[in-house]
Protein backbone atom coordinates (compact mmCIF):
# COMPACT_ATOMS: atom_id res chain seq x y z
CA UNK A 1 0.00 0.00 0.00
CA UNK A 2 2.64 2.75 1.23
CA UNK A 3 4.63 1.20 -1.88
CA UNK A 4 1.69 2.28 -4.26
CA UNK A 5 1.21 5.54 -3.26
CA UNK A 6 5.28 6.48 -1.92
CA UNK A 7 7.26 4.57 -5.46
CA UNK A 8 10.03 6.28 -5.17
CA UNK A 9 10.48 8.13 -1.17
CA UNK A 10 13.78 9.37 -2.34
CA UNK A 11 12.54 11.22 -5.26
CA UNK A 12 9.84 12.76 -3.37
CA UNK A 13 12.26 14.07 -0.63
CA UNK A 14 14.62 15.47 -3.99
CA UNK A 15 10.94 17.11 -5.50
CA UNK A 16 10.51 18.64 -2.07
CA UNK A 17 14.14 19.95 -1.63
CA UNK A 18 14.12 21.24 -5.13
CA UNK A 19 10.91 22.58 -5.05
CA UNK A 20 11.72 24.79 -1.65
CA UNK A 21 15.49 25.86 -3.58
CA UNK A 22 13.12 27.21 -6.51
CA UNK A 23 10.45 28.87 -4.45
CA UNK A 24 13.84 30.23 -2.69
CA UNK A 25 11.81 31.01 0.29
CA UNK A 26 11.73 28.59 3.40
CA UNK A 27 8.32 28.82 4.66
CA UNK A 28 5.50 26.69 5.71
CA UNK A 29 3.63 27.49 3.17
CA UNK A 30 6.21 26.42 -0.04
CA UNK A 31 7.20 23.10 2.36
CA UNK A 32 3.32 21.97 2.12
CA UNK A 33 3.20 22.62 -1.66
CA UNK A 34 6.90 20.99 -2.55
CA UNK A 35 5.67 17.75 -0.61
CA UNK A 36 2.56 17.57 -2.35
CA UNK A 37 4.98 18.31 -5.45
CA UNK A 38 7.52 15.64 -4.53
CA UNK A 39 4.00 13.29 -3.83
CA UNK A 40 1.89 13.32 -6.88
CA UNK A 41 4.76 13.13 -9.56
CA UNK A 42 6.55 9.85 -8.33
CA UNK A 43 3.51 8.90 -8.21
CA UNK A 44 2.09 9.64 -12.11
CA UNK A 45 5.14 9.08 -13.62
CA UNK A 46 5.65 5.18 -11.41
CA UNK A 47 4.14 3.45 -14.50
CA UNK A 48 7.64 4.34 -16.91
CA UNK A 49 9.57 3.91 -13.74
CA UNK A 50 8.87 0.80 -12.37
CA UNK A 51 12.10 -0.53 -10.63
CA UNK A 52 13.10 1.57 -7.43
CA UNK A 53 17.26 1.57 -6.84
CA UNK A 54 18.48 0.01 -4.04
CA UNK A 55 20.55 2.58 -1.51
CA UNK A 56 22.13 0.29 0.96
CA UNK A 57 24.33 2.92 2.41
CA UNK A 58 22.98 6.67 2.06
CA UNK A 59 25.80 7.96 4.22
CA UNK A 60 28.40 6.83 1.95
CA UNK A 61 26.63 9.45 -0.80
CA UNK A 62 27.91 12.49 1.38
CA UNK A 63 31.19 10.76 1.30
CA UNK A 64 31.29 9.87 -2.54
CA UNK A 65 30.04 14.05 -3.08
CA UNK A 66 33.09 15.04 -1.14
CA UNK A 67 35.54 12.75 -3.00
CA UNK A 68 34.52 13.91 -6.55
CA UNK A 69 33.84 17.72 -5.62
CA UNK A 70 37.91 17.50 -4.30
CA UNK A 71 38.74 15.63 -7.33
CA UNK A 72 37.20 18.39 -9.62
CA UNK A 73 38.89 21.16 -8.19
CA UNK A 74 42.28 19.36 -8.20
CA UNK A 75 41.47 18.11 -12.19
CA UNK A 76 40.64 21.11 -13.26
CA UNK A 77 44.05 23.04 -12.45
CA UNK A 78 45.75 20.11 -13.83
CA UNK A 79 44.11 20.45 -16.95
CA UNK A 80 44.32 24.72 -16.73
CA UNK A 81 47.87 24.22 -16.94
CA UNK A 82 47.96 21.27 -19.93
CA UNK A 83 45.33 23.83 -22.00
CA UNK A 84 47.59 26.99 -21.24
CA UNK A 85 51.24 25.91 -21.03
CA UNK A 86 51.20 22.49 -22.87
CA UNK A 87 51.77 22.33 -26.65
CA UNK A 88 49.05 20.60 -28.77
CA UNK A 89 52.11 18.30 -30.28
CA UNK A 90 53.06 16.58 -26.66
CA UNK A 91 49.45 16.34 -25.70
CA UNK A 92 48.57 12.26 -25.71
CA UNK A 93 44.80 11.79 -25.81
CA UNK A 94 43.50 8.50 -25.44
CA UNK A 95 40.74 5.90 -25.44
CA UNK A 96 40.53 3.78 -22.09
CA UNK A 97 38.14 0.88 -21.49
CA UNK A 98 36.50 0.41 -17.95
CA UNK A 99 35.26 -2.84 -17.14
CA UNK A 100 32.21 -2.60 -15.28
CA UNK A 101 31.26 -4.67 -11.82
CA UNK A 102 28.20 -2.33 -11.74
CA UNK A 103 24.91 -3.54 -12.86
CA UNK A 104 22.21 -1.01 -11.37
CA UNK A 105 21.66 1.41 -14.42
CA UNK A 106 21.65 4.29 -12.10
CA UNK A 107 24.99 3.27 -10.59
CA UNK A 108 26.18 3.19 -13.90
CA UNK A 109 24.53 6.55 -14.61
CA UNK A 110 26.26 8.13 -11.54
CA UNK A 111 29.44 6.54 -12.81
CA UNK A 112 29.39 7.87 -15.94
CA UNK A 113 28.47 11.46 -15.17
CA UNK A 114 31.37 11.32 -12.77
CA UNK A 115 33.76 10.69 -15.05
CA UNK A 116 32.99 13.11 -17.45
CA UNK A 117 32.79 15.80 -14.52
CA UNK A 118 35.60 15.25 -13.39
CA UNK A 119 38.23 17.16 -15.95
CA UNK A 120 40.31 15.10 -17.94
CA UNK A 121 38.11 12.38 -18.87
CA UNK A 122 35.27 12.02 -20.49
CA UNK A 123 32.33 9.20 -20.12
CA UNK A 124 32.18 8.81 -24.71
CA UNK A 125 30.26 5.20 -24.60
CA UNK A 126 28.70 2.67 -23.22
CA UNK A 127 29.23 -1.49 -24.42
CA UNK A 128 26.44 -2.79 -26.46
CA UNK A 129 25.93 -5.43 -23.53
CA UNK A 130 26.38 -2.53 -20.62
CA UNK A 131 29.21 -4.13 -19.26
CA UNK A 132 31.76 -1.75 -20.05
CA UNK A 133 32.43 2.11 -20.59
CA UNK A 134 34.83 4.05 -23.13
CA UNK A 135 36.20 6.63 -21.61
CA UNK A 136 38.72 9.49 -23.40
CA UNK A 137 41.45 10.98 -22.05
CA UNK A 138 42.38 14.49 -22.76
CA UNK A 139 46.06 13.78 -21.50
CA UNK A 140 47.21 10.31 -19.99
CA UNK A 141 50.42 8.73 -21.11
CA UNK A 142 49.40 5.70 -18.28
CA UNK A 143 46.23 4.74 -19.42
CA UNK A 144 45.72 1.66 -17.23
CA UNK A 145 46.51 4.04 -14.56
CA UNK A 146 43.53 5.95 -15.38
CA UNK A 147 41.24 2.84 -15.66
CA UNK A 148 42.85 1.88 -12.36
CA UNK A 149 41.52 5.19 -10.28
CA UNK A 150 38.33 5.27 -12.11
CA UNK A 151 37.81 1.21 -10.77
CA UNK A 152 39.16 1.87 -7.03
CA UNK A 153 37.93 6.01 -7.10
CA UNK A 154 34.50 5.76 -7.79
CA UNK A 155 33.23 2.43 -8.72
CA UNK A 156 34.45 0.60 -5.31
CA UNK A 157 32.57 3.43 -3.59
CA UNK A 158 29.10 3.24 -5.57
CA UNK A 159 29.61 -0.32 -5.43
CA UNK A 160 29.03 0.24 -1.76
CA UNK A 161 26.20 2.83 -2.05
CA UNK A 162 24.11 0.66 -4.16
CA UNK A 163 24.67 -2.78 -2.34
CA UNK B 1 34.33 43.52 7.49
CA UNK B 2 32.65 45.00 4.26
CA UNK B 3 36.00 44.89 2.58
CA UNK B 4 36.77 41.56 3.57
CA UNK B 5 33.48 39.94 1.93
CA UNK B 6 34.03 42.49 -1.24
CA UNK B 7 37.81 40.79 -1.49
CA UNK B 8 36.10 36.81 -1.10
CA UNK B 9 33.38 38.15 -3.47
CA UNK B 10 35.91 39.22 -6.09
CA UNK B 11 38.50 36.76 -5.51
CA UNK B 12 35.98 33.92 -6.38
CA UNK B 13 34.64 35.71 -9.17
CA UNK B 14 37.90 36.41 -10.77
CA UNK B 15 38.94 32.31 -10.28
CA UNK B 16 35.59 31.87 -11.97
CA UNK B 17 36.30 34.29 -15.00
CA UNK B 18 40.21 32.55 -15.22
CA UNK B 19 38.80 28.96 -15.46
CA UNK B 20 36.02 30.26 -17.94
CA UNK B 21 38.46 31.65 -20.07
CA UNK B 22 40.62 28.36 -19.51
CA UNK B 23 37.52 26.61 -20.77
CA UNK B 24 37.05 28.58 -24.06
CA UNK B 25 40.69 28.65 -24.93
CA UNK B 26 40.48 25.34 -24.71
CA UNK B 27 37.67 25.30 -27.25
CA UNK B 28 39.56 27.09 -29.68
CA UNK B 29 43.41 25.52 -28.94
CA UNK B 30 42.48 21.71 -28.76
CA UNK B 31 43.16 19.97 -32.01
CA UNK B 32 40.24 17.77 -32.44
CA UNK B 33 36.63 17.31 -31.61
CA UNK B 34 37.18 14.91 -28.85
CA UNK B 35 39.82 16.76 -26.49
CA UNK B 36 37.57 19.95 -27.24
CA UNK B 37 35.17 18.26 -25.71
CA UNK B 38 36.65 17.96 -22.67
CA UNK B 39 37.04 22.05 -22.29
CA UNK B 40 33.42 23.08 -21.57
CA UNK B 41 33.30 20.59 -18.81
CA UNK B 42 36.02 22.66 -17.20
CA UNK B 43 34.25 25.89 -17.50
CA UNK B 44 30.89 24.34 -16.14
CA UNK B 45 32.31 22.91 -13.31
CA UNK B 46 34.60 25.26 -11.27
CA UNK B 47 34.33 28.37 -13.49
CA UNK B 48 29.95 28.21 -12.95
CA UNK B 49 30.75 26.86 -9.56
CA UNK B 50 33.09 29.43 -8.05
CA UNK B 51 30.82 32.52 -9.42
CA UNK B 52 27.88 30.69 -7.77
CA UNK B 53 29.40 30.53 -4.66
CA UNK B 54 30.39 34.47 -4.79
CA UNK B 55 26.37 34.86 -5.86
CA UNK B 56 25.43 33.30 -2.76
CA UNK B 57 28.22 34.85 -0.76
CA UNK B 58 27.15 38.33 -2.28
CA UNK B 59 22.99 38.00 -1.14
CA UNK B 60 23.97 36.44 2.36
CA UNK B 61 26.54 39.33 3.45
CA UNK B 62 25.05 42.56 1.40
CA UNK B 63 21.35 41.34 1.50
CA UNK B 64 21.02 39.77 4.14
CA UNK B 65 19.02 37.44 2.25
CA UNK B 66 19.71 33.15 2.33
CA UNK B 67 20.28 32.21 -1.31
CA UNK B 68 19.95 28.95 -2.35
CA UNK B 69 19.01 29.51 -5.90
CA UNK B 70 22.65 28.90 -6.69
CA UNK B 71 22.57 24.85 -5.37
CA UNK B 72 20.06 24.39 -7.85
CA UNK B 73 21.78 25.67 -10.82
CA UNK B 74 24.81 23.22 -9.95
CA UNK B 75 22.65 20.77 -9.49
CA UNK B 76 21.11 21.20 -13.52
CA UNK B 77 24.49 21.42 -14.75
CA UNK B 78 25.60 18.49 -13.02
CA UNK B 79 22.84 16.52 -14.57
CA UNK B 80 23.07 18.03 -18.01
CA UNK B 81 26.63 18.69 -18.69
CA UNK B 82 27.18 14.69 -18.76
CA UNK B 83 24.44 14.12 -20.78
CA UNK B 84 25.21 16.30 -23.81
CA UNK B 85 28.99 15.35 -23.75
CA UNK B 86 28.06 11.66 -24.09
CA UNK B 87 25.88 12.71 -26.98
CA UNK B 88 28.07 14.76 -28.59
CA UNK B 89 30.86 12.18 -28.51
CA UNK B 90 28.37 9.43 -29.06
CA UNK B 91 27.75 11.21 -32.47
CA UNK B 92 31.39 11.98 -33.02
CA UNK B 93 32.37 8.28 -32.53
CA UNK B 94 29.28 7.33 -34.85
CA UNK B 95 30.74 9.76 -37.97
CA UNK B 96 34.85 9.52 -37.45
CA UNK B 97 35.75 6.45 -35.09
CA UNK B 98 35.33 2.80 -36.44
CA UNK B 99 35.42 0.26 -34.12
CA UNK B 100 38.88 -1.05 -35.12
CA UNK B 101 40.10 2.21 -34.26
CA UNK B 102 38.64 2.06 -30.52
CA UNK B 103 39.93 0.02 -27.81
CA UNK B 104 37.43 -3.26 -27.45
CA UNK B 105 34.88 -3.38 -24.56
CA UNK B 106 35.63 -5.79 -21.97
CA UNK B 107 33.08 -8.25 -23.04
CA UNK B 108 31.67 -9.49 -26.14
CA UNK B 109 29.98 -7.34 -28.46
CA UNK B 110 30.54 -3.84 -29.52
CA UNK B 111 30.34 -0.58 -28.34
CA UNK B 112 26.73 0.96 -28.53
CA UNK B 113 27.01 3.02 -31.24
CA UNK B 114 27.94 0.28 -33.55
CA UNK B 115 25.56 -2.32 -32.93
CA UNK B 116 21.79 -1.72 -33.82
CA UNK B 117 20.24 -3.95 -31.23
CA UNK B 118 21.83 -2.56 -27.66
CA UNK B 119 19.90 -3.52 -25.15
CA UNK B 120 21.31 -2.15 -21.77
CA UNK B 121 17.97 -2.31 -19.61
CA UNK B 122 19.10 -4.06 -16.12
CA UNK B 123 17.03 -7.22 -16.74
CA UNK B 124 19.21 -7.51 -19.82
CA UNK B 125 21.81 -7.06 -17.68
CA UNK B 126 20.40 -9.33 -14.35
CA UNK B 127 19.60 -11.96 -16.76
CA UNK B 128 23.03 -12.18 -17.95
CA UNK B 129 25.10 -12.74 -15.34
CA UNK B 130 22.52 -15.29 -13.98
CA UNK B 131 23.29 -16.85 -17.44
CA UNK B 132 27.37 -16.81 -16.89
CA UNK B 133 26.68 -17.80 -13.30
CA UNK B 134 25.02 -21.15 -14.55
CA UNK B 135 27.60 -21.32 -17.13
CA UNK B 136 30.10 -21.47 -14.83
CA UNK B 137 28.46 -24.18 -12.35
Amino acid sequence: MIRKLLPHPYLTLTLTGIWLLLANSYTLNSLVFGLLVGLVIPWMTSPYWPARPHIGHPIKIIEYMFVVIWDIIIANITVAKIVLFMPNAKLQPAWVTVPLDLIEPEAITVLAGTITMTPGTLTAELAADGHSLLVHCLHAPDVDAVRDEIKTRYEARLKEIFE
Amino acid sequence: MELIWDIVISAFLVIGGIFGFVGSLGLVKLPDPMTRLHAPTKAATVGVGSVLIASMIWFAVKQDHLSLHELIVTVFIFLTAPVTAHFISKANIFRDWPADKLPRPAGEGEWAVHQSDADTSKEELAGEQETEATQQD
